[in-house]
Order: C-alpha cells, then sequence, then structure tokens
C-alpha cells in the first residue's frame, strides 16, 4: 500500500492543482478539469453503493436471526425434522470440531510445504509441479474436491460419511490458502535476519525454526484465523463427505458408538450444511427462522473468527517487537 | 535466493554424503529437508490422484456406457434414466453447460464495474481508506460462506425479481447477482494489487504532462494494469463457474435449456449438488454426473492456464 499512498499524495499535490493559478486555461483544460471531478464522484459512489450493500448485508443475516441467536435452546436442542422448535446444538459442535480436526491435519503440512517452497525448493521443475498444484487446488471448486472426497474416502476407504472423511476434504480445500499465507509471511521477514542465522552457523532447518518461523509468526497465525473463517462456513465440500445428518450426541457413548461426540467414524452435518440441507428439502416448518438463526450463528462465529485474527496478529506483533 | 550460501551448503552435503549422520548438524538439515519434501509431495500426489479420479469416473460415460460425445456436448434434453428416440439416454449436458457460462459472464459483467471503481477509488484516489477500511470490510465480504449468500439471495433477490418481472424469481438473473456479490472481493482485491503495482514513475510522467488524474487513470494507469486486471476478472470468472449451493438455491434447478434471464435454469454444479447423492455409483445416470464433474474440472484448469497465458504475455511485453 505504500507506493498507492505515495502516489495519491504526488497525484493530489500534481494533478488538479498545478493548472489553478493560470486563470487563462483553455476550455480543454476545463473539461479535463470537470470531467476528472465527475469520474472522481462516480468513483466515490461506487465504493459507497458497495459498502451500503455489504453492511445491509451483514445487518440482514443478523437482524434475522437475532431471537434465534439468544434462544439458549436453539443454540443447545437436537434439530427437528418435521415439527417446529429444533435447534442446533450438535450442528454447533460438529461445526467446531471438525474445523479444529481440519486445522491439525492442514496447518502441519501447509508449513511443511511452505518451508521447503521458501527455503529449500531449486527454482525449477520442483518448485514448479508444486506451485502449480497448488495453484490447481485453489481454484478446483469445492464441490469437486467433496466428491473427489466422496469417491475416495467415504467408498473407496469405506469410511463412510463421517468426519474423518470431511474434514480431509476440508484440509484439501484449505491447503492451498494456508500455504501461501504462510509462504508470504516467510518471504517478509528480512532477508538479514537468516543471513545472520547462517552466518553463525546454523543449518537452514534450525534457521527456518528458530528465526524464520518465530518471526513470521503474526502473519502465520493471522492467516490460520482468517482461514478457519472459510472452512467455518464451508459447505458444498461437505454435503457428501462429512454427510447430512447430525446423529444425538451424548458424552457418555462408548468411542466408538455413534453419539459419542469425538468419534471420527459419525457423520456430522454442519451449521452451514444444516442451511442448505433443510432449505433443499423445505419439509421443517419453522424453516426460515430455523436457517435465518443458523445463518446468523454462523455470521456471529465468523466475524468473530476475523476479530480474533486481527487481534492476535497485532498482539503477537507487538509482543515479538517489543522483545 | 543467496545464490552463494546455497550452493556450497548443498554442494558440501552431497560430496560427502557417506557421512550423513557424522555431523549432528547435517542430519537435521536433512531431516528438515525431508519432512518439508514430503509435504510437497503430498499435496502435488493429492491433486494427481484427485485429477486422474475424477477424469477415469468422468470417461466411463464415454467409454463404459458407450454415449456418444456429440450426444453429451450438444444435446439439450437432460433425463438420463429415460431413452431417446434413437435408443441413447438423454444425457444431454448443454442446458447445464450454457447455464453456467451465463452465469459466469453475466455476474462478472455485474461485478466488474464496481469491482474496477472501488479498485480505482483505493489505489489513486484514497490510498488510506483503502487499506485501514475498505479492504477489511471486502475481507469479511470473502468470509461470508456461500449458503447465506444463498439465503440472502432467497430472502431478497428472489423475491424482488418475482415482484418486478413476474413468474417465481428463481433464474439466471438472481444467480448472478448472489455470484456477483461473491466474486466481487475476488475481482476488487486482484485488481486493486495490478493498479498498486504500476510504477508511481508512469504517473508522474502523465502529470508532467498536464494530465488530470482521471485522464492519467484512463491513459496510462489501466493500460498499464490491463494483464493484472485480465487475470482479476479470469480468477472471478472461475469462482463463478465453480459455485454450487448458493447458485442452487437461487437458479431454480429446471433442467432445460434456459429459456430467459428470469426462468429458471440449471448449472454443472447445481445438477452435481443435486444429483449425486440419489443415484447409485457405477449406473449411467451417476456415471453421467462425473462427466458434469469432470467438464467442471477441466474448466477450472483452463481458466489456470488463461492467467498463465496472460501472465507470460504481460512479462513478455514489460521485457
Amino acid at each position: 500500500m505504500t507506493s498507492a499512498q505515495e502516489t495519491a499524495v504526488a497525484g493530489e499535490k500534481n494533478a488538479p492543482n498545478q493548472s489553478m493559478p493560470n486563470a487563462d486555461y483553455t476550455a480543454t483544460a476545463h473539461k479535463a478539469r470537470v470531467q476528472d471531478k465527475v469520474a472522481t464522484g462516480i468513483l466515490a459512489a461506487i465504493v459507497g453503493v458497495i459498502i451500503v450493500a455489504l453492511v445491509a448485508i451483514i445487518v440482514y443475516i443478523l437482524a434475522s436471526g437475532a431471537s434465534k441467536l439468544v434462544d439458549v435452546h436453539f443454540l443447545t436442542a437436537k434439530p427437528e425434522q418435521f415439527k417446529a422448535g429444533g435447534g442446533i446444538g450438535p450442528e454447533l459442535f460438529n461445526s467446531f470440531y471438525l474445523l479444529v480436526l481440519t486445522l491439525l491435519i492442514s496447518v502441519p503440512i501447509s508449513l511443511g510445504a511452505a518451508i521447503f517452497l521458501t527455503q529449500y525448493a531449486p527454482q525449477g521443475r520442483i518448485t514448479n509441479i508444486a506451485k502449480t498444484a497448488i495453484e490447481t487446488l485453489s481454484s478446483l471448486p469445492s464441490i469437486v474436491v467433496g466428491l473427489f472426497g466422496m469417491l475416495t474416502f467415504v467408498l473407496t476407504l469405506h469410511w463412510g460419511f463421517s468426519i474423518l472423511s470431511g474434514a480431509l476434504a476440508l484440509t484439501m480445500f484449505n491447503i492451498p490458502i494456508l500455504v501461501r499465507v504462510i509462504q508470504q509471511a516467510l518471504e517478509a521477514v528480512p532477508r538479514d535476519q537468516r543471513d545472520a542465522a547462517l552466518a553463525l552457523g546454523l543449518t537452514r532447518w534450525e534457521a527456518t525454526m528458530h528465526v524464520l518461523v518465530p518471526a513470521a509468526m503474526p502473519a502465520i497465525v493471522t492467516g490460520v484465523v482468517l482461514s478457519a473463517g472459510r472452512v467455518f462456513g464451508e459447505a458444498a465440500a461437505l454435503i457428501y463427505t462429512a454427510g447430512q445428518s447430525a446423529p444425538v450426541l451424548s458424552w457418555s457413548a462408548p468411542i466408538w458408538s455413534l453419539s459419542n461426540p469425538l468419534n471420527v467414524f459419525r457423520p456430522a452435518e454442519t451449521l452451514a450444511v444444516h442451511i442448505w440441507k433443510i432449505n433443499s428439502e423445505g419439509v421443517v416448518p419453522d424453516l426460515s427462522a430455523v436457517s435465518a438463526g443458523t445463518a446468523a450463528v454462523l455470521m456471529v462465529c465468523i466475524l468473530a473468527f476475523d476479530i480474533i485474527a486481527r487481534v492476535a496478529g497485532r498482539a503477537l506483533e507487538r509482543k515479538l517487537t517489543a522483545e | 535466493m543467496t545464490a552463494i550460501g546455497e550452493k556450497t551448503v548443498s554442494n558440501k552435503s552431497e560430496s560427502t554424503a557417506e557421512v550423513v549422520g557424522v555431523s549432528p548438524k547435517r542430519g537435521i538439515e536433512r531431516r528438515g529437508q525431508i519432512i518439508t519434501g514430503l509435504c510437497v509431495t503430498l499435496v502435488v500426489v493429492l491433486v494427481v490422484t484427485l485429477i486422474f479420479m475424477v477424469c477415469s469416473r468422468g470417461l466411463a460415460t464415454f467409454t463404459k456406457d458407450g454415449i456418444p460425445l456429440g450426444s453429451f456436448f450438444g444435446g439439450t434434453t437432460w433425463n438420463p434414466h429415460q431413452n431417446g428416440a434413437d435408443g441413447v439416454p438423454l444425457v444431454g449436458a448443454l442446458p447445464m453447460i450454457v447455464g453456467s457460462f451465463s452465469v459466469t459472464l453475466l455476474s462478472c459483467l455485474i461485478a466488474l464495474p464496481f469491482a474496477l471503481g472501488a479498485s480505482i477509488f483505493v489505489v489513486e484516489i484514497a490510498p488510506g481508506f483503502g487499506s485501514k477500511i475498505f479492504r477489511p470490510l471486502t475481507e469479511v465480504l470473502v468470509g461470508i460462506p456461500s449458503v447465506v449468500f444463498g439465503l440472502v439471495g432467497l430472502g431478497i433477490i428472489v423475491p424482488w425479481m418475482r415482484g418486478l418481472v413476474g413468474g417465481t424469481g428463481y433464474g439466471i438473473l438472481s444467480a448472478s447477482i448472489v455470484l456477483a456479490f461473491m466474486i466481487l472481493p475476488t475481482i476488487t482485491s486482484l485488481s486493486t494489487d495490478a493498479l498498486a503495482a504500476v510504477p508511481n514513475s508512469y504517473r508522474d510522467g502523465s502529470y508532467g504532462l498536464g494530465c488530470t488524474r482521471w485522464q492519467t487513470i484512463v491513459g496510462v494507469v489501466l493500460p498499464s494494469a490491463l494483464p493484472g486486471i485480465l487475470t482479476a476478472i479470469i480468477m472471478g470468472m472461475s469462482r463463478a463457474f465453480g459455485e454450487a449451493l448458493a447458485v442452487q438455491m437461487v437458479i431454480g434447478n429446471a433442467a432445460q435449456m434456459p429459456q430467459g434471464l428470469f426462468t429458471p435454469a440449471s448449472t454443472l454444479t447445481s445438477v452435481l449438488t443435486m444429483g449425486m447423492g440419489n443415484e447409485a455409483m457405477g449406473t449411467l445416470p451417476n456415471d453421467v454426473l462425473w462427466a458434469l464433474a469432470m467438464v467442471l474440472l477441466i474448466m477450472s484448469l483452463v481458466f489456470i492456464l488463461i492467467v498463465h497465458l496472460i501472465g507470460r504475455k504481460g512479462a513478455a511485453k514489460n521485457d
């Protein structure tokens, strides 16, 4: 953004004002100035429209679900299929459980891949293949990732519609996002820090683990939490992997039982999938209230992730620079 | 990359490969290389497996079930459970292909003026506002889940369309408007990057010649940033083409040739989302769904390819 800021400063100083002192500027110059003003006005209006629309969407989502948002029964009870008054308790737990599992799998893999690409990979064929693969993965529609997950984890490996299948599908969806963020974070660490570490006789691995990764940590944490928001709201990759049913959960059930919350081989409908499912089935009597409530809960969680990402990143940054 | 530092390190470890393990340092380095290398390999293997598996299932329609390519890509009737007059099952995918391309192009057309206008504003006119307020806001927009967009579409856009033109309110235009919101942040942030990457000396040159800011934007900044802006548009299209649930919720899901912008239609993704759960694996109706998935996969590869071609052309022009 710094170069852009400089531009604007330069732009504001040079462009409109310089022609002002000569009162006898020609009609063309006058026309150009009017054009410039009008264009600036239109651009500002466009930005205004976008911001208003965005705020309107968020307010609409939160307002339509507001009454459910503070309803403890709705947040904890089990969903109902044919009668009104169902809750989203299991879905809420499933969403967070899937998110934690996904991050546990995808963060180490992405960190490793990003370190390899920034520190070890020779410029050339391996890097190119890996970069192309990650780019391909990032542009794949999530429904395709979900279908691949169904084919591989659900059917070929016989895991069925399960949390594990879902977490692995989400991992594939999350890896390209994470690799890119971590790569950028590692590359943003000043070169001298790495050079100094290497000059002290550290290996590249030690330099990475003890110098680069700690220095890049604020950016990595921000990136991981932001990606968590994306994972939390993902549904297309989960419909055919984690499934569309939410067994009633009970902490006293044995671990192999489908009602044990931690059993990774049980089907698990998430909040986002729940919204999609009840809307495509359309049999729940209080459909619009339940989906509005679920959407509001989802939105609150995602806004929270967004805020946590920024606050945590800034706090870590402060801690690092103060030392 | 520090060419010198790296070369010495790697040469040394190769020439004395037999003493690996003697020096703990070298062991550490090796281990790091292997662990991170495995991560990268895993990702590559996953991607290759994905492409292979989806394509092998998708091709079964043509190899195992013997559907001619022409009746799949050219047929306009989609009803895999029935045979047509010529004995070939009715698996014409053209309605979905046309549907997908229509919502993609239309949503881009709607989003582009807003995205481009906003990125010009935040780069050229108010950079402080751009980085402090506008970018965080668009990041929130990225985070809104697609089902929630679908729900907003159902709650606001579909009734609005119904009131405006009658009919059901479901259709290509409703889907395109919802998609336009979803791809707006993608196009905006990528074209913002493209505009910000234009060297300031270009702008100074233009101002030095007496141009106004708007003349500078139109005559200098936009043409130089064109490859980047094109990339942004393609990435937006790629996202729109692959979006499933939001589209499925508002397009009306009628697997017929689109009659217009206001009548129910369907896309590759919407048919896949709806159908995959209902057909048994290995049957013809299931195989053709995988063929649709393969088309989706190939299109997303084509989008990447286009981005690469634009990048290469841009690089060649700058040299």
